[in-house]
């Protein structure tokens, strides 16, 4: 089942009408099967369940969830990497959810990926060189001789030594090698960056770094992020709109200000209570909700409400019975719950302004 | 005051390696008092993890070449025979580590590997070895103990894994425990999560806790004091406050800087340290982390900066007058809000 969406909170830029890329009732199951020989399918992990989101040209929208969570997966889904289950995905007012071959090639070009582990993302045999210069052969956008130039363009623009074309990913270090496979994903100038979770696996000096190329970057070529993460305080500082992911479905929608001050999903008011603070007396005024126990598991998800068997403050039978839809809050922002938090129910009245 | 459960004084560790001697740990002093918890904050490579794992005994002088004194409980670990060490470490010294993925044997059961624990230390039939891992596995908070007992690493959750991770390292009831990164690899759920068992088993075990970590934000909750490392030495020590509100070392501006704060109210730059932490076989003159620092001046080339406290226990290692310190980071602070 899929909600409708209508409308959506209001992009940043006034002239992005029109969404770069627009996912309507998107599904991934992927099929658990017993036997060797003669597989027999006995269920279904429901990774991405149902999900509407439209990235607008040059706006960053952040996706963010626990592990497993399917935000990866509906990341991978949207890349064309996995075929959807169910739904359609639009990129830039085509439905690419069937392309293939050349075409689907094509559409490639335009968007492109930034992976979280750089150390297994690069392969340990090629030169960085002949790394960054991958996309250039893969899709001849540029002459044999110019490839050289245009690489170390690349690498400059992101803060490498153009002069360690010849070097191997193993002489880097983890931030330099994350650059790396930003140059990557920039060779072919795309017009969507997927990056999934590009700086949990940095140390936090260096993730700043990564988060301010990324934001300059965004600026200089015009590009439009999906962020994907966990961190909540990472993905609000770079998002213009984040949508929180429970169980394979977007549990709310909102632009970061809004989500910080007012959660109203019981779940995001969770994660936003879990990050850590940087201020010893702010941190002590923060209201926790401790959540109970795992992620069920996503093949048989809970019935109703799927955030319902670890919900503080889940009423019964109703959110046991009925499932949620994604609504417009007095907040102004979307979320699918039948109770939702009270205004600034994590964040005391006076703890909302940094205090130094 | 009470007597330190820790005395580090002017630990060096080198490695000789083909390339040069890596001067991982150049220096070091501090202590930890009894039932505190000390964070330990630097980058990959400022020595943080080999100063601990030297106290441990897991580093040795086959591989490095030691000097200075880690006395804890009065006496001096360094100088203690590898087998006697093998019933101080574990008893009353454990420690975690960061990946729980690989720190437990993926063959063994949870339980079995927690009763080891405890059958190497203590005189128990494996029976009793299993109810206490039992014990201790509800007491770090997993439902139906004796069920996951019997089960295997991989039907752990990463944030289960590092609870029965710290059930092993409890299990002797510790008189220092040391958690090395403990929720680098976990969400940030399970993370919080972690930290609020850590600080509770603290409590009721009346332990000191060591907290080594990269991120000043995840730690902001937790510690009494701070250390902050750089480039094998410390840099700065303080309480808490001290190191969040002013901070008197130009690196911790930088760890601060880089943060990303939830509570900003919108959307701002992140202010990170330039550049890449030095190389420890070619460690910068002077103070080394002059080459990264935006406030350098003449002395800081020549002059290795001592750790000098400015009032009572709070110290930096900085040449920068005081005041300078305080005008300049209350301007990074205005300039950042």
């Amino acid at each position: 089942m899929s909600t409708q969406v209508s409308e959506q909170p209001t992009p940043v830029t006034e002239q992005a009408r029109t969404p770069l890329v627009r996912i309507t009732g998107v599904k991934k199951y992927f099929p658990i099967t017993r036997g060797i020989i003669f597989q027999k399918k006995i269920g279904n992990v429901h990774a991405v369940d149902g999900v509407d989101l439209e990235i607008y040209p040059g706006e960053t929208v952040g996706l963010v969830g626990e592990t497993g969570c399917g935000k990866s997966t509906l990341a991978r889904v949207i890349m064309r990497l996995y075929d959807a289950t169910d739904g359609t995905i639009e990129f830039d007012g085509k439905d690419i959810t069937k392309v293939r071959g050349g075409e689907l090639r094509e559409i490639r070009r335009n968007m492109q990926m930034i992976f979280q582990d750089p150390f297994a993302s690069l392969n340990p045999r090629r030169t960085v060189g002949s790394i960054i210069s991958e996309p250039f052969r893969l899709h001849r956008t540029v002459a044999k001789s110019k490839i050289k130039p245009e690489v170390q363009e690349l690498m400059e623009l992101v803060g490498l030594n153009p002069e360690h074309y010849n070097r191997y990913p193993h002489e880097f270090s983890g931030g330099q090698r994350q650059r790396i496979g930003v140059a990557r994903s920039l060779a072919l100038r795309p017009k969507l960056i997927v990056c999934d979770e590009p700086v949990s696996a940095l140390d936090v000096s260096i993730q700043a770094q990564i988060l301010n190329l990324l934001e300059d970057l965004q600026e200089e070529f015009n590009l439009t992020y999906l962020f994907i993460a966990h961190d909540l305080s990472v993905v609000k500082h770079v998002s213009d709109r984040v949508a929180v992911m429970y169980l394979g479905k977007i549990v709310e929608l909102a632009d970061g200000v809004t989500l910080y001050e007012n959660p109203k999903h019981p779940y995001t008011g969770a994660l936003l209570s879990a990050v850590p603070i940087p201020d010893p007396n702010l941190a002590a005024h923060k209201r926790r909700i401790i959540l109970e126990g795992d992620v069920p598991s996503p093949i048989d998800p809970p019935s109703g409400c799927r955030f319902h068997p670890r919900c503080p403050n889940a009423q019964f039978p109703k959110c046991q019975e009925d499932e949620p839809e994604l609504e417009r809050m007095t907040s102004g922002q979307l979320a699918a719950c039948h109770f939702p938090l009270p205004d600034r129910a994590i964040m005391d009245e006076g703890a909302g302004t940094p205090s130094g | 005051m009470a007597e330190p459960l820790l005395e580090v004084r002017d630990l060096k560790v080198h490695f000789p390696t083909d390339d040069g001697l890596v001067k991982a740990v150049d220096g070091l002093t501090f202590q930890v008092m009894p039932g505190e918890t000390l964070g330990v904050v630097g980058e990959s490579g400022s020595g943080k993890s080999v100063s601990f794992l030297t106290v441990m005994g897991l580093i040795t002088r086959k591989q490095a070449i030691i000097e200075g004194e880690v006395i804890f409980q009065g006496q001096d670990l360094l100088q203690v025979p590898a087998d006697e060490m093998r019933h101080i470490r574990g008893a009353r010294i454990s420690m975690i580590f960061q990946d729980p993925m690989t720190s437990l044997h993926p063959f063994y059961k949870v339980g079995t590997q927690i009763g080891e624990a405890i059958r190497v230390h203590q005189k128990t039939s494996k029976k009793e070895a299993q109810d206490q891992a039992v014990e201790m596995l509800r007491r770090v908070g997993i439902s139906k103990p004796d069920e996951r007992a019997n089960q295997y690493p991989h039907e752990f959750s990463g944030g289960m894994r590092q609870r029965a991770m710290i059930a092993m390292a409890l299990s002797l009831n510790p008189d220092l425990l040391i958690a090395d990164e403990p929720t680098t690899a976990l969400d940030v759920t399970v993370q919080a999560q972690i930290l609020d068992l850590i600080d509770r088993l603290r409590e009721e075990f009346n332990a000191a806790v060591v907290i080594i970590t990269h991120d000043l934000g995840v730690v902001a909750e937790h510690c009494d004091h701070l250390q902050v490392m750089y480039a094998g030495k410390i840099v700065e020590y303080g309480t808490a406050d001290d190191i969040y509100y002013s901070p008197h070392h130009p690196y911790a501006w930088g760890l601060l800087g880089s943060i990303t704060r939830v509570d900003e109210a919108h959307k701002e730059r992140l202010h990170p340290i330039k550049g890449l932490p030095p190389s420890l076989i070619f460690v910068p003159s002077g103070c080394a982390f002059h080459p990264r620092c935006p406030y350098v001046f003449d002395k800081c080339k020549v002059d290795v900066p001592e750790l000098l406290p400015s009032d009572g226990h709070h110290a930096a290692a900085c040449h920068l007058p005081l005041a300078d310190k305080e005008r300049i980071y209350a301007e990074e602070v205005a300039a950042r809000t």
